[in-house]
């Protein structure tokens, strides 16, 4: 996996709360059976008219929102479906942290095994950050935030500085990149004494 | 003594294998519930990185999401939900994964199949790449939905990190009045806690009124625990949770036995849950939901809300989005909505019970001229049982489409969807924008609420049915 120590980029702002899955990547592209590609597809129902075309409204079409590496949402973001999916096209759009007052559990999972960081800030945190970044965008600047994973904290140029909370198991394995099936297999006798216990033995398939 | 424990708490420790200084637990996954939408990544992952699937037997697998419900004597037209399913099916030989195949008499939904031939127990831990795997919680099992990297690593390890989660009971006193079901009171539920309210715990629901649910309405009201935020949902597990097991295909073969061990796992008296909330079941009336998520919902004898009431600025504008898209007024009474699509199935209510109550509504009545309306049986078996007790004829006598097993138009991968503007009175457990079709809006009611819909083209109150 991809480390995750320190990012400075430009903020996407969607002012959206309840952001579900299922917009995030709509159903009909999740047929594919790769990791990769999904960027051309997220928000897609949002994004493009029926006729393929960008939609020129939707918030992140703004041309000052091109290239953005922080996307700053309302509340409840990632809900719904439990579709890995919805971090891969984030991802893959060139999304490497969300910020946001609250996650759908199993989305905030999903980030940190895929190298993005899911920063929770307080309601108010987050609507000045929606403030300062349209003050900026009226100024014709992309608004800028840097997300240091290191000592979990998110700040800009402009006085804004804020820690958010993340578990430090979760934390130590994304600053390392560590493969986390490989970190639980350390843990192999420990899961065949807990099988042993439960007199799983004798059903135990292949062998790790 | 020791501390009087929860549920959650009892299966919590019991499959907990360690909890390693400065890492998040690893607990044991007792069954592993797959299908073909999130699936191929994890297996590829696992292909590459030369590991083995550590307990097969512990492992199933259905395709369901993106199947056709039409003739299965034909090939799959869509050739890449053919490539998804084929997919599945090379994994599951290659790995030595029992699949249910289509075609085969048990395949059906996941979240169907599972408790139908005995896989769900009481006690156990299961995951799924789904996030209404909470469904299995209803007999007394923890059960969540997990992301493809997990289904990844559970496949390898059987095991899963997780910090333990936050305990919530939601207790329901007193009763339902007939014609409101558990699908309402589990609306009603998600309507008070909001979409997020869960987040962070599992659900656990007791009280009297939960009590007298049977097997198939816990399994309503478990499955739509992931649509109020919170992981799982789960009911501890009583005469009825064995009543309904026993004699299943994959139970234990000393039952009795096994019985006993899950009589220990209800929660003990003065145990302490995380929050608690009381509602009263006599509270309750036939929902419909007017938004685009599942706690925008109404009694179906109130009007559509007017986002200018709302206090909350966020709520308020997520309303005004959401009358927009489902092309709605505020001020309009529930009752005066006409519908132009009615879809009786998904992993919320799907079940032979589901299909009965529906049927009951149904019966000698035709579906309006204005509506389509389909039922699709949550499993093969399901629909066999249906078609034993002549359901079947009751609903194609009067208009409905009557289909093979799968998730169908819940979320529309396959060719059952929803055109741009259409409206569905549907018994799926997400409203959400494009969910159906894209374009399509969709209001969640009960069975019985989309098969009087159907007869009269638009939402009625079930309360008043005249039944024949
Ligand atoms: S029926 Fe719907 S909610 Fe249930 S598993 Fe299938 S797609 Fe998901």
């Amino acid at each position: 996996m991809q480390p995750f120590t320190t990012l400075t980029g430009n903020v996407a702002p969607l002012d959206r709360a309840n952001v579900d899955t299922d917009q995030i990547i709509p159903k009909q592209f999740l047929k594919r059976i790769e990791r990769t590609g999904f960027g051309q597809f997220l928000f897609f129902d949002w994004r493009f008219l029926p006729d393929g075309s960008p939609d020129p409204a939707f918030e992140l079409n703004q041309p000052i929102r091109q290239g953005a590496s922080i996307l700053l949402a309302r509340r409840n973001f990632g809900c719904g479906s439990s579709r890995e999916h919805a971090p891969w096209a984030l991802a893959d759009y060139g999304f490497r942290s969300v910020i946001a007052p609250t996650f759908a559990d199993i989305f905030f999972n999903n980030c940190f095994q895929n190298g993005m960081v899911p920063v929770k800030l307080d309601e108010s945190d987050v609507e000045e950050l929606f403030r300062r970044a349209a003050a900026a965008e009226a100024a014709g600047q992309a608004y800028r935030l840097t997300v240091d994973l290191q000592n979990c904290l998110v700040h800009d140029d402009g006085g804004f500085s804020r820690s958010f909370p993340v578990d430090s198991f979760r934390r130590h394995c994304l600053l390392e990149g560590l493969d986390n099936i490989d970190l639980s297999l350390k843990h192999v006798d420990q899961i065949t004494a807990w099988e042993n216990a439960h007199g799983l033995a004798s059903l135990k398939g292949g062998a790790t | 003594m020791p501390a009087p424990r929860t549920l959650l708490d009892k299966i919590w420790d019991d499959h907990l294998v360690c909890s390693p200084d400065g890492e998040q637990p690893l607990i044991y996954i007792d069954r592993h519930l797959v299908h073909e939408v999130t699936s191929a990544q994890a297996f590829e992952g696992l292909r590459v990185a030369g590991r083995r699937v550590r307990r097969p037997e512990a492992t199933f697998a259905t395709p369901d999401h993106n199947i056709p419900t039409t003739d299965r004597s034909l090939p799959i037209a869509d050739p890449i939900s053919k490539q998804q399913i084929d997919t599945l099916r090379a994994n599951c030989r290659e790995f030595g994964i029992r699949l249910f195949d289509l075609g085969d008499a048990d395949q059906g939904i996941v979240h169907v199949i599972g408790p139908e031939l005995g896989i769900t127990q009481p006690g156990m831990t299961i995951v799924c790449g789904d996030s209404h795997t909470a469904t299995h919680g209803a007999l007394g099992a923890l059960a969540f939905g997990i992301g493809t990297s997990e289904v990844e690593h559970v496949l390898a390890a059987q095991t899963l990190r997780q910090s333990k989660p936050k305990s919530f009971e939601v207790r329901v006193e007193g009763e339902l009045y007939p014609g409101v079901t558990a699908k309402d009171l589990v609306l009603y539920i998600i309507g008070r806690l909001t979409t997020e309210g869960g987040a962070g715990y599992v659900i656990e629901y007791t009280g009297p009124c939960i009590r007298r649910l049977g097997m198939e309405e816990r399994m309503t009201v478990c499955n739509m625990s992931i649509e109020a935020g919170a992981r799982a949902g789960m009911i501890a597990p009583d005469r009825i949770t064995f009543d309904y097991l026993r004699g299943r295909d994959l139970v234990p073969k000393d039952f009795d036995r096994a019985v006993a061990r899950w009589e220990t796992l209800p929660s003990d008296a003065g145990a302490r849950y995380d929050r608690s909330e009381t509602f009263s079941g006599g509270d309750v009336v036939p929902q419909v939901t007017w938004g685009t998520n599942p706690a925008q919902v109404v009694g179906v004898d109130a009007t559509v809300p007017d986002p200018a009431s709302m206090t909350d600025p966020s709520d308020r504008s997520s309303a005004a989005r959401a009358l927009e898209y489902m092309g709605l007024q505020a001020g309009t009474p529930i009752a005066a909505i006409p519908i132009d699509r009615v879809f009786i199935g998904s992993c919320t209510n799907s079940r032979i019970e589901d299909l009965r109550a529906a049927a009951s509504v149904v019966r000698g009545h035709q579906v309006a001229s204005r509506v389509r309306a389909m039922v699709v049986p949550g499993s093969g078996r399901v629909k066999r049982q249906a078609e034993a007790e002549g359901l079947d004829r009751v609903f194609t006598a009067a208009g409905f489409e009557w289909r093979e097993a799968g998730c169908s138009m819940c979320l529309g991968m396959n060719p059952d969807t929803l055109a741009p503007g259409e409206r569905c009175a549907s018994t799926s457990n997400r409203n959400f924008e494009g969910r159906q079709g894209k374009g399509g809006r969709t209001h969640l009611v009960s069975p019985a609420m989309a098969a009087a819909a159907a007869v009269t083209g638009h939402f009625t109150d079930i309360r008043q049915w005249r039944y024949h």
